[in-house]
């Protein structure tokens, strides 16, 4: 079994409320050195055998079509896990 | 005229639409996500809700639910569909409508009677308002921002798309105070606030002349009545 992670981030020019949150709570706690936080969203899917070109061209299409909204948020990665950078495809 | 409602896993509103949809005077339809069955209705409304529990994102697995094939072929045949709040992220999901709807800028859950400016009415559900009009209905929601890139906001406001405009205040950070919009075609329309909470007397939102009055939400209703005698 191999797994595909997909990660997706709400795009850097829009407000990320619940980061912002987050950010909030960080500085009340004294972590002032902490600029920014940003919340995003990994996905892991889990897939028989071996991971090959036509399946990861499956998932990157999946990854714009319905695993993100390219209106609000962009795909930072699909990669196989375990691949390291250099296994990565974007 | 039979007006469809679907019902999605996590609609809450679906049977307040059939109520406004029987209160305007045509005959309400309960449609399910999970069928390819439109029931021959002649209009179709996506209610409010959380459907799928807002997964992935508001709206975003509904839109893709079976039922939706059939929504879409329709709406693109010119159908009359409105998407009320849940509803309006669906059209949007399903690329019916342009733009995305994102959590509101102050992050809190917002439910207040909302003003609005009807910006359009060549709408098969906006026909029976006249531009500039100033209407009161609910608002409730927590991803109510509407966004979108600015060629895409030009073209809206060129276009004539925009539908509804919030007044006194932006109660969720959308951009150019954007409540509401239609299609092209006039037959699509969506909105984060819910004219089917403001159609009777008693339950509605209060007026000058009286408390829970306000009816300005039938309109919408009695809209596409109109819009299928016409045609």
């Amino acid at each position: 079994m191999s797994t595909i992670v997909v990660e997706v981030m709400p795009k850097a020019e829009l407000l990320d409320p619940a980061g912002k949150a987050v950010a909030g709570a960080l500085h009340r706690l004294g972590h002032e050195h902490i600029s920014d936080v940003r919340i995003g969203k990994r996905f892991e899917l889990h897939v028989d055998g071996e991971v090959d070109a036509e399946l990861m061209a499956t998932v990157e299409q999946l990854a714009a079509d319905m695993l993100s909204n390219g209106v609000i948020e962009d795909v930072i990665s699909v990669h196989v896990s375990g691949a390291g950078v250099a296994g990565e495809t974007r | 005229m039979r007006v469809g409602v679907v019902t999605f896993p996590g609609s809450l509103d679906d049977r307040d639409a059939q109520r406004a949809v029987r209160l305007a005077g045509a005959e309400p339809v309960a449609l399910w996500h999970g069928t390819h069955d439109l029931d021959g209705v002649d209009a179709i409304v996506l209610p409010g809700g959380f459907s799928y529990g807002d997964y992935l994102r508001c709206g975003a697995i509904a839109a893709r639910s079976p039922i939706m094939a059939e929504v879409i072929d329709a709406a693109n045949s010119g159908m009359p569909v409105l998407g009320i709040c849940n509803g309006f992220q669906i059209l949007v999901e399903a690329h019916l409508l342009p733009g995305g709807l994102i959590r509101n800028d102050h992050g809190d859950f917002i439910r207040r009677d909302q003003r609005l400016r009807v910006e359009s009415t060549d709408s098969a559900w906006t026909n029976g308002f006249t531009v500039g009009q100033e209407i009161t209905i609910p608002l409730k929601n927590g991803e109510g921002g509407f966004i979108a890139d600015e060629p895409t906001l030009d073209r809206l406001e060129g276009e004539g798309l925009v539908a509804f405009r919030y007044l006194d205040v932006n109660p969720n950070g959308s951009l150019r105070d954007i409540a509401g919009l239609r299609n092209e075609r006039g037959n699509v329309v969506g909105l984060m606030p819910h004219p089917e909470h403001a159609v009777e007397p008693g339950f509605g939102p209060n007026t000058p002349a009286a408390m829970r009055s306000g009816v300005d939400g039938l309109t919408f209703f009695t809209s596409v009545l109109k819009q299928s005698v016409l045609n």
